[in-house]
């Protein structure tokens, strides 16, 4: 099969827990409602369920998820490393599962309660800081938002970006999310001058610039083409899909390569397209990881939407709002509907493909969903019709 | 005083030699000894030859600003105390593609936030000093004018 994985597989059931801080629900109790909800969208028994993927994120046990929800023999499990790097990589490992006979119904997902302390790694203060981190934590570059926020510069510097094009990003999320009765931000406006007010979290990236906090959970149950089509909802084909190490890379502190501004994106996209018929000038709609606003500026160029530099001017004039040249983060995402490593993205891809997104783009026939820039990565091309 | 600042270890046998160094007021970079490619950060073999072998050579203390940021509260406390403060990103003389990180300051023993993080530019000439914190010494970067 020289086309690898490309259209055999779909994502037919999504499902998802309210999102908010302090939920009531363990950890363990907000994946099993995600994934019992997903099941209900796509009308599959839990017992036919005979594969797992999570993030290396994820506190919960495959064997706690399984026995609780009920699910079968489970005959495949893995889990995606590297933060909100993994979430298109949990859909391409279930892909692959179910394209090599491996598994039938494989059950991605991700749970998060952002009070557990597990779940905010860079606060934990260990004794002594090991591996790379000794030569840049120890300096008070202690946050994922530091980290970025140095690239941040340097790209600002180097293109002439400015803070009017991060808020662009920010602004369209937000607009999003206005529209998106599920988001968090749904019943809260942002405006340019709120945006440019926004208290420094780590200049040149203010509050605005940053995803939300959120306790939630999510999850996508992906079967074969052939049995997607006996089931309720348009499929949501997964049609290419990537994970990406570049060589030299370094985790969030890629500061030491010839060329630090290309991260895991351009190869990821490379790896993507090469194997996709559809090309990023085909592309409506996407929805691009967003744990600070300047990875969509950086996605935009990396995916190839874009030329090196032109990511920021990329965002003005409403381009990458509702009604713009390509909608991005329809839902709201990271920044404005709730912040689960990037796992809403790729259930909001599925409602663009089956036409139910809040901010619906008419004719997207596919959509992009990427996983976290700046980290090894992963992306998955979905279609609504094999092609 | 400057307690609960985070330290490196000192028993990793790839990365001890740098601060070994810098206890020495010496500032190294490994090298690779066989093929003689730098790297940074140290790692224990050479991604372009693959050999184990590796020299620790001094470099000049001298490099430029390659970007900076200023981060602010929420932070752990010891940094809080001094927030907002700078960290750079050095590029060295000898080689702009080697970059190290650390904090611009006003002298070696200065606090944290004793530059104005807005008069920061990038490109700007810096050299190398040192400062203990408990067992550990740390390179800091000031003006080369200064």
């Amino acid at each position: 099969m020289t086309d690898g994985i490309k259209d055999r597989t779909a994502i037919v059931g999504i499902g998802q827990t309210a999102f908010g801080k302090g939920l009531p629900q363990s950890e363990l109790g907000l994946a099993c409602e995600a994934i019992s909800s997903a099941l209900d969208d796509c009308g599959i028994a839990a017992s036919e369920v005979d594969g797992m993927v999570s993030y290396t994120l994820e506190t919960n046990s495959e064997v706690d998820v399984a026995r609780s929800v009920g699910l079968g023999d489970i005959r495949y499990f893995s889990q995606v490393g590297y933060g909100g790097g993994a979430g298109c990589g949990t859909i391409l490992h279930a892909a692959m599962a179910v394209a090599t006979g491996q598994a039938d119904v494989v059950v991605a997902w991700r749970s998060r309660k952002r009070a557990a302390a597990t779940s905010r790694p860079w606060a934990q203060v260990e004794a002594r800081i090991d591996g790379p981190g000794q030569f840049t934590r120890t300096f008070g570059l202690l946050r994922p938002v530091d980290e970025i926020a140095m690239l941040t510069r340097r790209y600002m510097h180097e293109y002439g970006a400015t803070r009017d094009h991060l808020a662009n990003v920010a602004i369209a999320a937000r607009k999003h999310a206005n529209r998106n009765p599920n988001a968090t931000m749904y019943q809260r406006t942002l405006s340019r001058e709120e945006y440019m007010n926004g208290r420094w979290i780590s200049e040149p990236l203010c509050l605005f610039d940053n995803c939300l906090e959120t306790d939630g959970a999510l999850a996508a149950i992906i079967v074969s083409a052939e049995r997607a089509k006996d089931l309720p909802h348009t499929p949501a084909y997964i049609h290419s899909a990537a994970q990406s190490i570049p060589q030299e890379h370094q985790t969030m502190t890629n500061f030491y390569t010839a060329d630090p501004l290309r991260g895991p994106a351009w190869e990821c996209a490379n790896a993507l397209w090469a194997k996709s018929d559809v090309k990023p000038s085909d592309v409506k709609v996407a929805q691009l990881y967003d744990a600070f606003s300047p990875l969509i500026i950086l996605s935009l160029e990396g995916y190839g939407f874009c030329a090196r530099g032109e990511g920021g001017p990329f965002t003005d004039n409403g381009n990458i709002e509702l009604g713009g040249q390509l909608p991005v983060n329809t839902s709201g995402a990271g920044m404005s509907e709730a912040y689960v490593h990037g796992f809403n993205l790729i259930t909001e891809g599925v409602r663009q493909m089956r036409g139910t997104s809040t901010s619906q783009v008419e004719d997207a026939d596919s959509c992009l969903v990427t996983s976290g820039e700046g980290v090894p990565t992963s992306a998955i091309l979905l279609t609504n019709a094999v092609q | 005083m400057e307690t609960g600042f985070l330290l490196p270890v000192l028993d990793d046998p790839d990365t001890l030699p740098f601060w070994e160094g810098a206890a020495r007021h010496e500032l190294l970079v490994q090298h690779c000894a066989s093929c003689g490619i730098a790297r940074v950060p140290p790692r224990p073999m050479c991604p372009h030859c693959r050999s184990m072998d590796v020299a620790w050579e001094p470099v000049s203390g001298r490099g430029t600003v390659w970007s900076y940021v200023v981060p602010h509260p929420p932070l752990l406390p010891a940094y809080s105390e001094f927030a907002p403060y700078n960290v750079i990103v050095v590029a060295l003389e000898e080689n702009p593609g080697l970059r190290i990180v650390g904090n611009l300051v006003e002298s070696a023993d200065a606090d944290l936030n004793s530059i104005d993080p807005h008069s920061i530019v990038i490109g700007e000439p810096v050299r190398v000093v040192f400062h203990q914190i408990d067992d550990v010494t740390f390179p800091r970067w000031v003006r080369a004018s200064g």
